[in-house]
């Protein structure tokens, strides 16, 4: 149980090798800076296989499952946090075409998106805050053969970039939003799409992360990705899948200021010894380890039950939320250790505790994964 | 500040300085120096003036006019230590404006073991020559003056080894080097400092030779203070912007402050947050009365920056997914007090000075 | 600069007590313990010293002192290091509500033996079906004639055993509105239909004797009503400012009991050859534990000042509570934890000490429950 198999540490192994070939810390604060995707790694990374591992091999997949995504998530961020987020994301949304779009969109859209030709995005806020289904007012209205889009869109990551973007809007009449709301398919450059720039992040500036508006945008029907009306449930199936990414990419967060952190103790040298002979240091690296363990233990555990088919809501977002606080606190104890070093930018520390933050945002905060935790575990309170 | 300093404040982090004006402006307004003596131009006020100045700067939500260092860390050295020469030469321009003060202690291998600093100071004839390098020196691009600890290569007992020293910018062998590039403070020109045969005049010593670190010892409790307080108004300030944030945001038809999790979390934080006020406003006042408080002052710098920056990771997870955008109110925040509880002297080190002089 | 700042007569009042407590108290709490009670001689022994009621006014009695009086009750106590003699619950949490609004008669009836000692107070709110939700207590207060009849029951009751005089609240079952139905009224413990049931075993305060409470056709004059009928819940709010500070008082000097014992234990004791003391882990964790009682202490001399100035300090005192218990209990945590094994023995004052704080967050108000005031207080 405690054991990857052979192929998966193959992957495992596959991954760290390209991070470690292909990541340049230069390269990456000059993306940072200037705001642009690393384009040519991640090519390199879909050439691999890297991308859309969980795609069946008929659209260009790895046929594999989430802990294999996971798996690779987590190397590439522990060689570079922001890197590995901006790669893990590049196909974001993608995993809701694969997970309920009809075999046309399939074919359409996901080879591109893990042969690296095509980023895709998600709108489904409509507050800076997050998502909050009940205030979605995006329609997607039936005219003929098509659907007309119209609303705005927030905190969309790829915003501007994307190939396609998977929409949530409303379909229906009803004002239940399990009812009324639905997926659909929007390629980014149809007409009546306007993108403004949110401007910079906390961090992976690499991504853009956009406002979008749609002024009757037209996709044909066949763009809806899944059922009708169903956008609400399959937008929750979705959010699991990506805060089992999150969860990963927190993981490999911590896992690499760990690293860095015990490199930098072992070697920087005050009062005739190194940083790493003093008890509180050894005291400190233990509780960054200790929480880098039970990270990994409920990530994986979340993600094996992922891809066994039954989805445990409640432990993904216990995964997700302790992953992501873990990794904050790993990181932040990693800029303690590092000293002045650990504040400036060429250390690295500090970009991996921002990154780590972000984990700790996207997808809902602790706040909201307790609410769904809470009453997952305590059940129907009559 | 209101006039002269937030509307400009997204400039200089974007600039990366606060223009020197900036620093002339808060000379000509007497904002400089405020508990120094009058005989210099100052209104010789008290420490209550000069945390007036530090709170009101937190306003701003920027750090990089970092006049609380000048105020505060730098000039009392000044005052207690320099002769009356150096004194006359220095003290107006420093309260004017004109002369913006940086101090020099840490170096690339020396952090924490100060001690262990080797930038040399060695006598020539009628000068001083001064080697080394020194580093996450604050002010360090716009500072005329610079206070540089440096030791005598000759002295074998580190301790006896250290004196201060004022070198001016423009001294032939001072270079400054590269502007660090930060997590945060962005307005800040914390830069490299590197000294190569830099020769200064023997009158450019400050006190006795060999007194560095009893003079250290004697102004870093104002210093410790100094960061606390800074500490306690940046989390107040954060705190107040992500208050009315809850109270306006509407989530699932209600707004955010509605939420029990989010009032409980809202209470948790002030309640820290005026716990550290309460402390601080008494070091202040034993401060002001003379006492010694290096125990006390040591903590206070380690909770109060802890504090800060538990208050700010938990505000900007209270913002949602808008904490993710430097536009949130609270990001640049975020990331400018993560470096207090690093600088002027770790946390880990304040802990360590409390144990020892606790008697541990 | 002092925050509190103590007369001569004050610390004149101090010496008395320390020498008091060391010899007629702290010798017997080991045994109190056992006994699970404190014998009512105690009681009388340290009113008759003058260290009960100090508030009191003279002409009923007392020394007319101020909250300062209290304070010094509370920090002097927390030497026997036990929970047992409520003084300060009797002292500053029930007998102000006497004070402030029985009648004349009422008060010349109760007053002195309170002083004394010969009376011991208790005070019953919470039911077994009642307890953050104070309002929804179920105990009716009846009237009929020149009479109130009681029926009903509290539990967690402190001092329940030996009290002598009980101030209940109980509702008028006719009222509508549960804010408004709610009246306190004193109870004499000898009346019939009131009966003290069993004692509660509870993990700490072993020497306090915290109990059941029934009421069956309990009749009380109508006098013993405390303030206008129906006024329960405002007189609550104007006295609980000063419990919650009281239970602040509490946690910041067990907290510095706690670190004096950690610290003497700690330099005391080798282990591997060095005094524990030595290590970087102890001492950086004594470090953070004295600063946290520091703060805590700092914030309550603030607060009792304020107190003393008949500040509305509502917010404060909430949040001093629940922050002083939660970091009395992290403390009496950590401490055990570095003692290691030798704090899991009864004979260190560790366990009992750890026993006992724990249910500071819990009674005159849960942790959660201050919190929500603070927050309801501070607008949100």
């Amino acid at each position: 149980m405690f054991e990857l198999s052979r192929s998966q540490k193959e992957i495992q192994k596959a991954a760290r090798d390209f991070a470690k070939g292909e990541f340049d810390k230069e390269v990456t604060l000059e993306l940072e800076e200037k705001r642009e995707y690393p384009e040519a790694v991640w090519k390199k990374a879909a050439d691999l296989g890297f991308i859309g591992i969980q795609f069946a091999e008929d659209y260009s997949g790895g046929g594999l499952g989430v802990l294999d995504g996971c798996l690779i998530a987590e190397e590439l961020c522990r060689k570079d946090s922001t890197m590995g987020m901006a790669i893990t994301f590049s196909g974001i949304g993608s995993e809701a075409v694969f997970r309920f779009a009809d075999n046309g969109l399939k074919e359409a859209f996901l080879p591109k998106v893990a042969e690296g030709e095509m980023l895709s995005g998600i709108a489904f806020s409509e507050s800076s805050y997050g998502l909050d289904v009940s205030s979605i007012q995006t329609t997607a209205v039936p005219e003929g053969d098509h659907l007309v889009i119209s609303g705005k869109k927030t905190n969309v990551l790829n915003g501007g970039s994307a190939g396609f973007y998977v929409v949530l809007a409303k379909t229906g009449v009803d004002d239940d939003p399990a009812k009324s709301l639905s997926m659909v398919l929007v390629e980014g450059d149809r007409d009546g799409i306007g993108v403004t720039d949110s401007g910079e992040k906390l961090g992976l500036n690499m991504m853009k992360t956009a406002e979008l508006s749609f002024q009757d945008v037209k996709v044909p029907v066949a763009n809806l990705v899944g059922k009708e009306g169903r956008g609400l449930s399959q937008a929750d199936r979705f959010s699991n899948e990506i805060r089992i990414l999150l969860a990963a990419q927190a993981l490999g967060i911590a896992q690499g200021a760990l690293d860095r952190a015990i490199s930098y103790v072992k070697q920087r040298e005050q009062f005739n010894r190194k940083l790493a002979q003093f008890q509180i240091t050894r005291h400190k690296i233990a509780e960054m380890a200790t929480k880098v363990e039970l990270s990994r233990l409920i990530t994986y555990k979340a993600a094996v039950g992922f891809d066994s088919g039954k989805p445990d809501a409640a432990l993904i977002s216990m995964a997700k939320m302790s992953s992501a606080r873990m990794a904050v606190q790993v990181a932040d104890e990693a800029i303690q250790l590092f000293g002045g070093y650990g504040y400036m930018k060429e250390q690295e520390v500090e970009r991996y505790y921002r990154d780590a933050k972000l984990t700790e945002l996207l997808f809902g905060n602790r706040g909201l994964q307790s609410d769904i935790i809470g009453e997952a575990v305590i059940g129907k309170v009559k | 500040m209101e006039k002269e300093v937030t509307p400009y404040v997204d400039q200089w982090e974007k600039d990366h300085i606060v223009p020197r004006e900036v620093w002339k402006k808060m000379g000509d307004e007497k904002f400089l120096c405020p508990a120094l003596s009058s005989e210099y131009g100052g209104i010789g006020g008290d420490f209550l003036h000069s945390t007036i100045v530090i709170e009101e700067i937190s306003r701003t939500n920027h750090s990089g006019l970092a006049a609380p260092l000048h105020n505060d860390i730098v000039i009392p050295y000044i005052e207690a230590y320099a002769s009356e020469d150096q004194k006359k030469k220095y003290l107006p321009g420093c309260v004017s404006g004109d002369i913006i003060t940086a101090i020099a202690m840490t170096e690339p291998d020396a952090g924490s073991d100060l001690a262990s600093m080797t930038t040399t100071a060695e006598e020539d004839g009628d000068h001083i020559v001064i080697n080394g390098s020194k580093t996450f020196i604050t002010n360090g691009i716009n500072s005329d003056l610079v206070i540089v600890a440096a030791k005598d290569p000759e002295e074998k007992n580190p301790h006896q080894a250290l004196s201060l020293y004022f070198v001016e910018t423009g001294t032939p062998g001072f270079e400054k080097g590269r502007q660090l590039v930060k997590m945060g403070l962005y307005s800040q020109d914390t830069s490299e400092l590197f000294f190569s045969k830099c020769r200064i005049p023997r009158e450019n010593r400050i006190g006795e030779a060999g007194s560095g670190f009893i003079m250290l010892m004697e102004k870093l409790q104002q210093e410790r203070l100094v960061v606390a307080i800074m500490a306690v108004s940046a989390a107040e300030c954060i705190l107040e912007r992500t208050i009315p944030f809850c109270r306006t945001t509407i989530v699932s038809g209600k707004p955010l402050s509605k939420s029990q999790a989010v009032q409980f979390a809202l209470v948790e934080l002030a309640a820290e947050v005026k716990i550290g006020r309460t402390f601080l406003d008494k070091l202040i006042a034993d401060h002001m009365e003379g006492r010694r408080i290096i125990i006390e002052t040591s903590m206070a710098k380690y909770w109060t920056t802890d504090m800060v920056t538990r208050v700010a990771d938990r505000c900007v997870d209270l913002f949602g997914e808008y904490g993710i955008m430097e536009a949130c109110p609270a990001i640049r925040a975020w990331r400018d007090v993560r470096i207090m509880s690093i600088f002027a002297g770790t946390n880990e080190i304040m802990k360590q000075i409390a144990g020892k002089f606790m008697g541990f | 600069m002092n925050i509190l700042n103590y007369t001569d007569k004050h610390e004149d009042f101090r010496k008395r007590l320390r020498s008091f407590l060391a010899e007629e108290i702290t010798p017997n709490v080991d045994q109190w313990e056992k006994d699970h009670i404190v014998p009512k001689s105690a009681w009388q022994k340290m009113g008759k010293a003058g260290f009960l009621c100090t508030s009191v006014l003279p002409e009923y009695g007392g020394i007319g002192g101020d909250f300062l009086y209290s304070v010094i009750v509370a920090e002097e106590f927390s030497h026997t290091l036990h929970s047992g003699l409520a003084a300060s619950l009797h002292s500053d949490v029930v007998v102000p509500y006497i004070e402030s609004f029985a009648s004349e008669e009422l008060k010349k009836k109760y007053l002195p033996g309170c002083v004394s000692g010969d009376i011991v107070t208790a005070i019953a709110m919470t039911e077994p079906d009642a307890g953050s939700d104070v309002a929804g207590m179920k105990t009716t207060a009846v009237e009929e004639g020149d009479e109130i009849i009681l029926n009903g029951s509290k539990t967690f009751i402190s001092n329940g055993v030996i009290c002598d005089l009980l101030i209940i609240a109980a509702k008028d079952p006719s009222i509508e509105n549960k804010h408004q139905a709610v009246s306190l009224y004193l109870v004499d413990s000898g009346t019939p239909g009131f009966k003290c049931g069993r004692q509660l075993e509870k993990m700490g305060w072993h020497s306090q004797d915290t109990a059941e409470l029934f009421f069956t056709d309990c009749r009380i004059p109508k006098t013993n009503c405390l303030g206008e009928k129906g006024s329960g819940f405002l007189l609550l709010m104007q006295k609980l400012q000063q419990e919650r500070l009281v239970c602040t008082l509490g946690a910041v000097f067990a907290a510095e009991r706690i670190m004096e014992f950690a610290v003497d234990y700690c330099k005391n004791t080798v282990v591997n050859g060095k005094p524990l003391i030595r290590s970087q882990a102890v001492q950086f964790a004594l470090v953070e534990m004295s600063a946290e009682v520091k703060l805590g202490r700092t914030f309550m001399e603030k607060l009792c000042a304020d107190h003393v100035e008949k500040k509305n300090i509502v917010i404060e005192t909430s949040m001093a509570k629940y922050w002083t218990t939660d970091m009395v209990n992290g403390i009496a945590d950590r401490c055990m934890d570095i003692c290691g094994e030798y704090a899991t023995l009864e004979t260190s004052p560790l366990v009992r000490a750890k026993r006992d704080v724990r249910v500071m967050s819990i009674f005159a108000g849960t942790n959660e429950v201050m919190k929500g005031i603070a927050a309801k207080f501070m607008g949100m």
